[in-house]
């Protein structure tokens, strides 16, 4: 043998270097959905130890339950599937990770090179399909650039904003033989994410937030995403300011806290709302001041001076007037601007801020009513046991989206983050039950809701079948009113009632249990919630609860679309509204 | 408000579309669009002429620079001291009897060519800043034209002030 055939490495096909570069990410966990044009790496994967794959029953709850892992993680949640419609089905759950920036790196199958173009079988463009509702994505033409591209993916996805990337993996490039060698740096000239906030503008937003009389912070996703949830608690506590969290900020400022005014925005908190209105500085953190946030743009905090921090240059300015920019990491701006504050050359006036926070208790008496008397399941109540029956446990809750996905944040007091999974930008129903079963599998130890509606549920409860594969012990809570509530609400206000394709039915969910080969439970008086939620915690494995509820129950408080959201709805009475002050 | 953004990108498949795509999905203009290689065939220039607001302008410049595989966007300045801009027009037009010699004397004013010649036809070929293209287009439409290609809008700095690859 030869010095040159000792050293020259072996030649490994597309499918197992594939393999070979999830391994030196790191990844030890995959969800996926196989299919003819990426048999190539199932067939490695069948030979390989250190990648546990899970088999979904739809490509869409791969890519949900990818993103609840990286929800709970933090890490890239990483998807397989085939080309053609395993990739376009994944497509509804890139787009969801891409308006909630979660780091995904999806994998999709793709037809030879050479057909590519010629409408061959189970051919989709998917690069030009996502090319708009993920990050960045690939098109990886020839085996050598496999290993760049992998590596390319996971930094594009886990840094900066994050974000899901798409590779679309043709089959010859699987088949093709080269000798491996994962590269150890990352080219992208085009790529260099701000972290460090420029000093002068942190010093600027210090002297503002000292100077101002009434001030609010806001606290986003961006807080979690840069684990920057213990600074931003540290700085308000230090300045005395309030703290509003949007929805995907939910649980970086914990609620028992006296600065805590909760969620604002459409279905946010009274009082949070009016403090944000009559704010005069606004600190927003890793917010992209959606539309479900300001309400009428015009109107928002139309006298406040705003400072807004946020890696993502484009967020700033796009809806809101800025006042002071800070662009860079929200972990890395907050302690340069607790450092600052450290040197005792700033000073507030702390009797005016105690005055501002005495006016915001003012405004706490102002609570949502419900609209049905007593006697009857309010899907509220059923919340509150939730929380009240696993408030001391390590819990994590998924939810879908519509009224139960509100009620869930605004009656679940969250206290850390990570813990609620919700799809806030796209509002995808059918998200939280497989967003749920990545949440398990990241962290077995959790107990893991996933509050549904009975609409949501229906939509990806195939995934049952994947709980009781891998023995997954997602706690299911259906919040069942007979109607896609929050739709439904919309037409009680503002279409005359008229219940247009609003009524819907469902299975006998406890059956339907017992088809699956897992527990279930009707509850349909309060009295039974209890018992029910202690059996469900206790029961090792997944468990189906169908709380059969007051259909007509709204969410309040609420802000009609467009509307200031100082104009809010308490209750079905009308002399209940808000005047905003 | 028209303005003129020079963009620097990587040579690869793909990315004329996600410039397009972006411009689409946000609602944006394009008046004219050119791409070409740079003097390193790695990378390419396009060059955009858009129109909007200030707050506009800010956003296309903030959501180009935000695709991975852009390495410049800069938006060039519109004063003529600091910029030189350029359009080449290709343009056919019906010459017949005493239009012929009306067309060449046009064309000699403007310092324009005419590279093919029938004998009903004269195609011009004309390259000068926006308002010479619109002057010149303005005096032969009348005379008939019958085909019209224009290659969008180039433009460079002036003088020190370069748009190129850091390296």
């Amino acid at each position: 043998m030869t010095a040159e055939q000792i050293t020259k490495p072996d030649k490994m096909t597309g499918a197992a270097m594939f393999l070979e570069c999830l391994k030196k990410e790191g990844v030890d966990e995959i969800f996926g959905y196989p299919g003819g044009a990426i048999l190539h790496i199932y067939d490695e994967l069948y030979k390989c130890k250190d990648i546990k794959h899970y088999l979904v029953r739809h490509e869409q709850a791969a890519v949900h339950a990818a993103e609840g892992y990286a929800r709970v993680t933090g890490k890239a949640g990483v998807v397989l599937v085939t080309s053609g419609p395993g990739a376009t089905n994944a497509v509804t759950g890139i787009a969801n990770a891409y308006y909630d920036s979660y780091p995904l790196v999806v994998f999709t199958g793709q037809v030879d090179s050479k057909l590519i173009g010629n409408d061959a079988f189970q051919e989709a463009d998917i690069v030009g399909i996502t090319r708009t509702c993920c990050k960045h994505n690939y098109l990886v033409k020839n085996l050598s650039d496999l290993p760049r591209v992998i590596k390319e993916a996971f930094h594009i996805a886990q840094t900066g904003k994050p974000g899901p990337v798409v590779v679309s993996l043709p089959k010859d490039v699987l088949t093709s033989k080269m000798s491996f060698e994962y590269p150890e740096r990352i080219n992208l000239p085009g790529y260099n994410p701000n972290y460090e906030g420029h000093p002068i503008q942190c010093r600027r937003a210090l002297k503002l937030l000292c100077e101002a009389q009434r001030p609010v912070i806001i606290s986003g996703g961006g807080v979690i995403h840069s684990e920057a949830w213990l600074e931003l608690q540290d700085l308000a506590k230090k300045l005395n300011i309030p703290v509003a969290t949007t929805l995907m900020g939910i649980g970086t400022f914990p609620q028992d806290n006296e600065l805590s005014l909760g969620m604002l925005g459409m279905h946010g908190n009274y009082w949070a709302n009016l403090a944000v209105s009559n704010c005069d500085v606004l600190f927003a953190v890793g917010t992209r001041f959606n539309d479900r946030i300001t309400g009428c743009l015009k109107r928002f905090c139309k006298d406040a001076k705003v400072i807004h921090v946020d890696i993502d240059p484009c967020s700033i300015s796009k809806n809101v007037h800025v006042d002071i920019p800070i662009v860079g990491n929200a972990k890395n701006v907050l302690k340069v601007v607790l450092n600052e504050y450290s040197t005792g050359e700033y000073k507030y006036d702390n009797q005016m801020r105690n005055m501002w926070i005495k006016q915001i208790d003012s405004w706490k008496s102002n609570k949502p009513v419900y609209a049905v008397p007593e006697g009857i399941l309010h899907p509220q109540t059923v919340i509150s046991h939730i929380y009240q029956k696993t408030k001391n446990m390590k819990t994590v809750i998924a939810t879908e989206v519509g009224q139960h996905q509100m009620w869930t944040a605004q009656l679940y007091k969250f206290n850390r983050p990570r813990q609620l999974i919700t799809s806030g930008g796209l509002g995808t129903m059918g998200f939280g039950f497989p967003a749920a079963i990545g949440a398990q599998i990241a962290d077995k130890d959790a107990l893991v809701f996933n509050i549904a509606g009975d609409g949501s549920i229906q939509m990806n409860i195939q995934e049952i079948m994947t709980c009781v594969d891998y023995k997954i012990p997602v706690k299911i809570a259906v919040i069942n009113n007979g109607y896609l509530g929050m739709v439904r609400q919309w037409q009680e206000k503002l279409f005359d009632k008229h219940y247009s394709q609003t009524p819907i039915t469902s299975p006998d969910y406890v059956k339907l249990a017992d088809a699956y080969g897992i527990l279930g439970l009707r509850i349909t008086e309060e009295n039974q919630i209890d018992e029910a939620l202690d059996k469900a915690i206790a029961y090792d494995g997944p468990v189906i609860m169908d709380f059969v509820v007051e259909p007509f129950e709204m969410v309040y408080p609420w802000v009609l679309a467009g509307k200031p959201i100082n104009e809010i709805i308490l209750s079905n009475n009308s002399d209940d509204e808000g005047k905003g002050e | 408000m028209k303005h003129t953004i020079s963009v620097l990108v990587k040579n690869e498949p793909g990315i004329l579309s996600s410039v397009c795509d972006l411009f689409s999905t946000r609602g944006f203009n394009i008046e004219s669009l050119t791409v070409a290689a740079t003097i390193d065939n790695s990378f390419s220039r396009i060059t955009i002429v858009t129109n909007g607001d200030d707050v506009v302008i800010e956003q296309i410049c903030k959501q180009l620079n935000r695709l991975i595989n852009t390495i410049k966007v800069v938006e060039l300045p519109k004063s003529a001291d600091k910029c030189i801009d350029r359009e080449l027009i290709l343009c056919k037009v019906t010459a017949k009897d005493d239009a012929r010699n009306e067309i060449l004397r046009i064309a000699e004013i403007f310092g324009a060519k005419i590279i093919d010649v029938s004998t009903e036809t004269y195609t011009i070929e004309f390259s000068g800043d926006t308002r010479q293209v619109v002057t010149l287009l303005a005096l032969l439409k009348p005379l008939g034209v019958k085909e019209l290609v224009r290659s969008g809008m180039v433009a460079i700095t002036r003088e020190n002030q370069f748009i190129n690859i850091d390296r």
